[in-house]
């Protein structure tokens, strides 16, 4: 007999039998053994039609092509840097990729970005072997200066931002802080005042908290009302 | 960036705030616990914001040693578990970890808070030696603050074992328990650019200029120091520093109970 | 004299107590907390991350690398003395061969996921509460896995099967003592750790193994509550 043993935007862990049946269609998250779909990850379970997938709630970041992120440069070498991404691997910013300048073979590199340094950059190529390509060559990417560094989960940013990036414009006008948010979960908050920028990081750790809850951004917008702050139109 | 970081956390210090909103001279919640562990003869975990600490108290007999036939001893060993921080890396003890328990160990010894004259079984042939582990279970800042007092929580707790010839019996606890003299409590001040600060998060202990562990007794009493950061201190500074501990250590002595 | 009565008191295929949470350890990618009688075990765990030195890596998929480590404070008797030992390191090698069938790190080729496995008071059964742990904190940090794994002893006292035996029964004197420690992936049915020692039958030893598969599913039941009780936040703070 074909049934679903769970409920959409219900919490399953590995091994859990979501459903039985052929019929059904295991995507992310879920494997099939004989007639039964089984969990594989932790995280929520989304029903679309036939196909029954998990959105996982925690784990490391999978490096995408044509992701932005924010890295850490965690070394500097004669090609280039190599930068922390938040993921298993680390990613390499080569010369030519890390400024729309020509930098001259031999140049000082720490001009340019320094070890510790955190770049807002874009990942343009992933190889079989997960090594990550950096460039700085885009709308909006560049050294970050000043500002604090927030890590969450990768799964919750999207989240974090929001459809359309409402989310993270409402904390943003809200909290009067400049935010970044990185597909790799590192988040980069910037404010004039110290008390604005510890809101939007209580903000942001709310929603990674709570973000498998119903009725999220009525609960955020509250939040930053009940801290004194005025809330406008998303 | 780690000079940005400090600058960061500086402009926050500026406008008297922490980097998770407390004031200066704020410490986190405390919470305390003992008899964590049943194999321990007293155990106690402190809980400081995110920070997690064991210690535990075990007794071994031994010969004493020459010079004080009539004394027992004490030992205080820390390890930093690759599990409470992704720094940590297995293997022998660091230098970090080792500084750690010497500075517990002072506090604890200097201050002749165990009467070691009691620990004596047989004098010149048997002596208890009681040893303290301390484990972080999660690092986020401040061990050594969460050290010493789960340290001393740990010794109020434990029970001396029963010995039947010159054997330890560690299923058998008697009801008796360590001679304690006093009871010491360590506050460790930090100091980034002008500012002092306590109870540190991991980011402010990264970026410190100079710390000072201070143990001190009820009546103010100092018994032990550990100056730390790569830093000079000031004697202005230090006395400063000093107040600011004995202050603290009024707070966190009310979690000794 | 055959052993009629479980020194505790408990059935013979009665568990002790067991208490689990997840989400303990903040700075871990995963971790959790398994209590079982008197035995304690904290699992944290970090990665996947960079694996050095590179010899270790391999291409084809993420290693997975299990450390077991009694507290000083941990052993039922003497301190234990801090750092590895030879019966530490043999743990936390069945230990990973009990977990790495159930975790899948093809998508992580030369990196590691470290698992640390903590012990601050034992009473027995010690390698099956740390692979409770370790297989909660896992699913905790997101890894893929095909399945939980439970783990539990089963054995022989006095030439009645039990489950669970505690450090009295291992230690009991009268009669034929077997100390059986198995870990089983329930949704195969297989075992994924079987080691004992002590003198069993193997008529015996098969019925202990059912026994174990029982116990092991109500363990499960607990590793999934706990897992799930990790999202149970309170909606009206």
């Amino acid at each position: 007999m074909e049934k679903v043993n769970v409920k959409d935007k219900e919490i399953v862990v590995p091994g859990e039998v979501v459903a039985v049946g052929m019929s059904y269609l295991p995507g992310q998250g879920i494997y099939r053994k004989g007639d039964s779909l089984i969990a594989s990850l932790l995280g929520l379970v989304r029903i679309e039609g036939k196909v029954i997938k998990i959105l996982p709630v925690s784990g490391k970041y999978l490096p995408k092509r044509g992701d932005v992120i924010i890295g850490k440069v965690k070394d500097i070498n004669f090609s280039g840097w190599s930068v922390q991404t938040n993921s298993a691997y680390p990613a390499m910013l080569s010369m030519k990729d890390g400024s729309s300048d020509f930098i001259r073979r031999g140049a000082d590199l720490t001009r340019y970005f320094n070890i510790g340094d955190y770049l807002v950059t874009k990942i343009y190529n992933v190889t079989s072997q997960n090594l990550i390509d950096l460039t700085m060559k885009g709308p909006g990417l560049r050294k970050l200066e000043g500002g604090r560094i927030l890590h969450v989960s990768p799964s919750k940013v999207p989240r974090i931002i929001g459809k359309q990036g409402s989310m993270v414009s409402m904390i943003k006008k809200a909290a009067n802080c400049n935010v970044i948010v990185g597909q790799n979960g590192v988040v980069w908050i910037k404010g004039a005042d110290p008390k604005d920028e510890i809101l939007t990081v209580e903000t942001i750790l709310k929603i990674e908290k709570e973000s498998h809850i119903s009725g999220l951004t009525d609960r955020i917008k509250g939040f930053l009302e009940s801290k004194g702050k005025k809330v406008t139109g998303e | 960036m780690s000079n940005e970081i400090r600058g960061h956390i500086l402009n926050y210090l500026k406008n008297k705030v922490r980097y998770d909103g407390r004031k200066l001279e704020e410490y986190r919640k405390v919470s305390v616990e003992t008899g964590v562990s049943k194999t321990a003869e007293g155990s106690a975990k402190v809980t400081i914001g995110e920070t997690v600490v064991m210690a535990g108290v075990k007794f071994e007999v031994g010969e004493p040693y020459p010079d004080i036939p009539e004394e027992g001893t004490m030992m205080v060993n820390a390890e930093l578990l690759p599990m409470s921080n992704p720094e940590f890396e297995s293997g022998p003890p660091g230098i970090e970890s080792i500084e750690l328990a010497r500075v517990v160990d002072r506090g604890i010894r200097e201050s002749k808070a165990i009467d070691t004259k009691k620990l004596c079984i047989k004098a010149g042939e048997l002596v208890w030696t009681v040893i303290i582990d301390l484990i972080p279970i999660n690092h986020a800042g401040n061990l050594f603050d969460a050290f010493a007092l789960a340290a001393m929580l740990a010794i109020k707790d434990a029970k001396f074992p029963e010995i039947k010839n010159k054997q330890i019996d560690y299923k058998k606890l008697t009801s008796k328990k360590l001679p304690l003299l006093v009871e010491p409590v360590s506050v460790t001040v930090i100091k980034i650019g002008d500012h002092l600060i306590v109870d540190p998060l991991l980011e402010e202990e990264k970026v410190l200029d100079a710390r000072l562990t201070v143990a001190t007794l009820p009546d103010g009493t100092i018994c032990a120091l550990q100056k730390g950061g790569s830093k000079p201190l000031s004697q202005e500074e230090i006395e400063k520093m000093i107040d600011l501990a004995t202050e603290k250590a009024k707070e966190l002595r009310k979690h000794l109970r | 004299m055959a052993y009629k009565k479980r020194l505790d008191g408990r059935k013979f295929d009665e568990l002790r107590k067991i208490d689990a949470k997840v989400g303990i350890i903040k700075n871990a990618d995963g971790s959790a907390y398994f209590r079982i009688g008197k035995t304690v075990a904290y699992a944290a765990v970090y990665g996947p991350r960079d694996l050095y030195p590179k010899f270790l890596q391999d291409p084809k998929k993420g290693i997975l690398r299990c450390n077991y480590n009694m507290m000083p404070f941990s052993g039922a008797g003497n301190r234990v003395r801090p750092g590895p030992s030879r019966r530490s390191r043999e743990i936390s090698y069945v230990t990973e061969n009990a977990l790495s069938p159930v975790v899948n790190l093809e998508d992580f080729p030369n990196a590691v996921v470290d698992v640390f496995i903590e012990l601050p008071q034992t009473d027995a059964g010690s390698r099956c509460a740390g692979i409770c742990a370790a297989s909660m904190a896992l699913a905790d940090a997101g890894i893929i896995m095909k399945d939980l794994v439970s783990a539990v002893a089963v054995g022989i006292v006095d030439g009645q099967i039990c489950v669970d035996l505690n450090y009295d029964e291992e230690a009991h004197e009268e009669g034929d003592v077997a100390d059986v420690p198995v870990a089983f992936i329930p949704s195969t049915g297989e075992f994924s750790l079987l080691q004992m020692d002590g003198k069993i039958k193997k008529k015996d030893l098969m019925k202990a193994l059912e026994m174990g598969k029982k116990a092991a599913q109500t363990i499960i039941d607990v590793q999934r509550k706990a897992l799930k009780a990790k999202f149970e936040v309170d909606n009206n703070e």
